[in-house]
This record gives C-alpha cells, sequence and structure tokens, in this order.
C-alpha cells in the first residue's frame, strides 16, 4: 500500500528528482531566507561607506594573491580574540564586501581591524619581504607588488557592477571612480577633498612613498589601512537589539 | 491485506518489493538506533524553546533561556577585568611614577605591559624590543622623543606622525632632494656627521662640513649634535643609527630625509594597557 505510493518517486527519475529539490529546500528556506528579512541581522551603525576605489582596487589584489587563505577577517565573540584584535566583527562591517572575506583559516593573524595599527612604511617593507620586520614569520613575500602599476582601466566598471548588487555607490562616485583613485594618493592635489567628501574617513597620502605612479602596493596599503576602521564603535550600542 | 511473504534461504520477512526478481528483506533499524533517533527529536524540541532558534517575520525567537554570545563575551570580559580590578583600578589612579614604586603594581605592569607588547608592538620593534632598520630598539639608552616614563607613554598615546591631532610630529629637510644643498656639501656634511660619531672621515671635508651643519643642522640637532628630545631630533654623536651608520646611508637621510611612523594608541588599547606599556618599555633597561 505504502509502497504503491513510494513507487510513483522510485520508478520515475523527473518526479524523485523534484522531491528531492522540495524536501532539500526546506532546509535553505527556513535558515537562509529569513536573512534577508530579519532586521536584527545587520546592526544599525554609524560610519559604514562602500570602499573608495583606491582600496576596492586593493581589495582586488588581496582577493588576487589569496590573502584569504591565510589571514580571516572576522574577529569572533570570545574573549581572547576581543583582547587580542580589538572590538569583535559585525555583520554590518560586511555589507558591501562582494565576497565577504571572513574566511576559516588562520595561518596568519586575523585583518579585520588591522587598519592604523602599523605605519604605510611598515606594510610595504613587510609585504616586499616579511622576515625584514618580522624574523619568524612565515608569509611569503610580494614584492611585486610595489613594482608594478596598478590597472584601474575597469575601476569604473567594478563600482558600477557593484552598484548594481546593492552597494550604495552614487552616480557621481561611479563616474569619478578613475579620478578619485588618483586623487587618494596626491595628497597636495585638488581632487583629495571631493573623494573626502564621498568617502568619509578616507585616507589620502603617498602609501608606498614611491610618487612616480601609482603601484598595486599603493592600493593594497590603502586597503589594509582602512580595514576595520569605518564602525564608529563610541555611537555603538552592544546591548538591545544588537545583543546576540 | 495480504500476509508478509517469507523468503526461503533465510526465514526473514520481505517488505514485497521486487526489483527484476530479487526481493528485499525486511530487516528494521535497530532498536537502540531508533530510540537514539527518537531522542534527538526531542533534544531539538527542547532545544527550539530554550535557546534562540526560529526566524520570524521582523524577529526571531530568542528562547527562554535567553542566551547571547555577545552577552558572555561581555560577560567573559568583565570578569576578567573584575578578577584585575584589584591591580587595574589602582593602575588607572595611580601614575606612573606611582606604578613604579609599588613592587605589586610594578609586577602586574611588567606582565600586562609584555603581553600587550607581543601583540601590539612586537611587528616593528621586535620580540625582544631590539628594533630593526627604521625602528628603534628600546633596549637601549638612545630615546628620539625622551626616555621618562611621561615621555614614552606619551608616545604610546599619541604616536608619532601617526594622524592623531597631538601626535608627537617633526619634519627634517630632504636637502638633496629639494635642491637645499649642493651635492659636494653633503658630502662635506656626512664627514662632519661621521666625524661627530668617531667614525672615519675625511678631516678636512669634515671642516667645511662643520660650517654648513652650523647653519643647516644644529638648530635641530644642536650645536653639538647631540639632539633634542623635545624636537624630537636624534643624537648623532651616540653611534645609535635608526636607518644604518655607513657613509651610504647617512648621505641618503640628509640626501632625501626619513620620517618613520608610530600608530597612535589612545583608542586603539585602554588607557590601562597603555600605563602598563609605558612602564614595560621604561623597564627594558633604557628608561630615564
Amino acid at each position: 500500500m505504502s509502497w504503491a505510493k513510494h513507487k510513483i518517486f522510485e520508478t520515475n527519475s523527473m518526479v524523485l528528482l523534484v522531491g528531492i529539490l522540495v524536501v532539500v529546500s526546506i532546509g535553505g528556506i527556513v535558515e537562509i531566507a529569513p536573512l534577508f528579512w530579519l532586521k536584527s541581522t545587520v546592526e544599525k551603525v554609524q560610519g559604514m561607506r562602500p570602499y573608495t576605489p583606491l582600496e576596492l582596487a586593493g581589495r582586488n589584489i588581496y582577493v588576487r594573491e589569496g590573502c584569504y587563505l591565510c589571514h580571516s577577517q572576522m574577529i569572533r565573540s570570545l574573549r581572547d580574540e576581543v583582547e587580542r584584535y580589538g572590538h569583535y566583527s559585525l555583520a554590518a562591517e560586511s555589507i558591501y564586501d562582494h565576497p565577504f572575506q571572513w574566511g576559516s583559516k588562520r595561518t596568519g593573524p586575523d585583518l579585520a581591524r588591522v587598519g592604523g595599527k602599523y605605519s604605510d612604511e611598515w606594510h610595504v617593507l613587510h609585504l616586499k619581504n616579511p622576515r625584514a620586520v618580522v624574523p619568524e614569520s612565515i608569509m611569503p613575500g610580494y614584492p611585486w607588488l610595489a613594482e608594478r602599476r596598478l590597472d584601474f582601466k575597469d575601476i569604473k566598471g567594478n563600482l558600477a557592477t557593484l552598484r548594481a548588487i546593492g552597494v550604495p555607490y552614487t552616480e557621481e562616485m561611479v563616474e569619478n571612480a578613475e579620478a578619485d583613485l588618483k586623487a587618494q594618493v596626491d595628497p597636495d592635489g585638488d581632487g583629495a577633498e571631493a573623494l573626502q567628501e564621498r568617502y568619509p574617513k578616507s585616507q589620502v597620502r603617498q602609501f608606498d612613498n614611491n610618487p612616480e605612479y601609482i603601484s598595486e602596493m599603493d592600493a593594497m596599503v590603502a586597503y589594509l589601512q582602512m580595514l576595520g576602521t569605518l564602525v564608529d564603535f563610541a555611537s555603538f550600542d552592544a546591548s538591545g537589539p544588537n545583543l546576540r | 491485506m495480504s500476509r508478509p511473504e517469507i523468503d526461503d534461504v533465510t526465514g526473514v520477512e520481505t517488505t514485497g518489493h521486487e526489483w527484476d526478481g530479487i526481493k528485499e528483506l525486511n530487516k528494521p533499524l535497530p532498536k537502540w538506533w531508533l530510540w537514539v533517533l527518537y531522542a534527538t527529536i526531542i533534544w531539538s524540541v527542547a532545544y527550539w524553546i530554550a535557546m534562540p532558534s526560529w526566524p520570524l517575520v521582523a524577529d526571531y525567537t530568542k528562547g527562554l533561556l535567553g542566551y547571547s554570545q555577545r552577552a558572555v563575551v561581555a560577560n567573559s570580559i568583565a570578569n576578567a577585568r573584575a578578577a584585575q580590578s584589584q591591580y587595574l583600578d589602582r593602575i588607572a589612579a595611580t601614575d606612573l611614577a606611582g606604578i613604579k614604586a609599588d613592587p605589586d603594581l610594578l609586577q602586574f605592569a611588567l606582565a600586562g605591559g609584555q603581553a600587550a607588547f607581543g601583540d601590539n608592538c612586537a611587528p616593528c620593534h621586535g620580540r625582544g624590543a631590539q628594533g630593526a632598520v627604521g625602528y628603534p630598539n628600546l633596549n637601549d639608552d638612545a630615546w628620539l622623543w625622551g626616555g621618562t616614563l611621561d615621555d614614552i607613554h606619551h608616545t604610546l598615546n599619541v604616536g608619532i606622525r601617526s594622524g592623531h591631532p597631538d601626535t608627537r610630529d617633526n619634519a627634517m629637510p630632504a636637502f638633496g632632494r629639494d635642491e637645499l644643498l649642493e651635492p659636494a656639501q653633503i658630502s662635506d656634511v656626512t664627514d662632519y656627521v661621521l666625524s661627530l660619531a668617531g667614525l672615519d672621515a675625511n678631516t678636512e671635508a669634515a671642516e667645511r662640513g662643520k660650517e654648513i651643519f652650523a647653519e643647516q643642522c644644529a638648530a635641530c640637532h644642536g650645536e653639538d649634535g647631540k639632539g633634542d628630545t623635545e624636537l624630537g631630533s636624534p643624537n648623532l654623536t651616540d653611534g645609535i643609527w635608526l636607518y644604518g651608520g655607513t657613509r651610504d646611508d647617512i648621505t641618503d637621510v640628509i640626501r632625501n630625509s626619513r620620517s618613520g611612523v608610530m600608530p597612535a594608541w589612545d583608542g586603539r588599547l585602554s588607557p590601562e594597557t597603555i600605563k602598563q606599556l609605558a612602564v614595560f618599555v621604561h623597564s627594558l633597561g633604557g628608561g630615564q
């Protein structure tokens, strides 16, 4: 009797396939879908903004070089992590990340709040040859970052793409992507003010101390130096709805 | 309903399912296994009630126990703080000299300072605070911005060229790059600086360099080249070189200048931690 009903599934592969899809998607619907509408998923914070074009270019290099394979960007809510790295990471801090760089393996330290922890010069030395500043380091060197000119001809398209999937870049930001990228390494130029107007808290300076050209190192260090620096924790209330 | 069919060979009931003439024996799961399954189902229902679990329209069910990982970490940090409060509260209330004078507090500050140093300072200054090219050795007697407890504490708080509003800051001109001195003059000053440190130098050139030094360099480095911790200008006579002590290194600094950066720790580390760090660094050997 029960076999007769079950026989429909076991003897028709398409019916079985549809049946599997229905059953499996229940898990997804229950576990994933609510995250898109639950207001408590992402904390309300002050200070988050999309990446500047230079930071975004640096982030692309971070992904290209596979930094996420050894470095996480996720300070977990555990005492030892908070004491070593700073405030635990918030969901709100990853809202403009596509894809996020949380990572799941720490051969090196977590980088979620590395911004401002070391000097630009240290980052440049360290990226070229980590043993130059940390003798016991096992990180590989990335000396080509300092030599290669940053290829940013598609940065405008990059911003437009991110905009299409929900990052709140304005028309103005997309239009000025290339100018903003150049302005961020030119503290004496005219564009710095407009850049900081569009992207509050953006840091404008020569990151690799080589004014001849914009290198991949400039972008990489600009990205590293802003990590974890945007959210204003003085105004963040860790209790109430944010206590989860 | 027909009676279950018994398999001839094994004497076990079949399920009645037949595939190409092969029949399936009816071998139910062991009872203990089934009971474990039922137990996990009951556990999961209890878990839903007790713990945060089900997503709803605007929020999720919080559970009767009100568990929150963020509350757990806030608690464990508060507990750790409370366990150390007999020291931390006194460190917060005592000035640096007082911490140094109290053996109990000193011991605590040295241990805490060492831990914080490993997490935050060692990447630049080295695990043993021995420094590296561009990053000062903290064990010796040479201090760019002063080696008293208060000097060290202030440097830790505001950093050097850090972007902090009160940061310690100075700038040496790039005498070569900005064409303030002729290459020959830079060479002469290099000889004079070498001679100040008691290194091999061309005496004649050093004599010429001395005049240039008095005009261009003495305002910050002092007439005698001994520097000034108020200005952050290094002592050129002590044989300790942040960017190397060869002729080429010194020429390079005169030509291009250097401006190292130390981050400000104010706001990043707690005031008590920064105090402990100041005491720890002061204790390393060169504290004044």
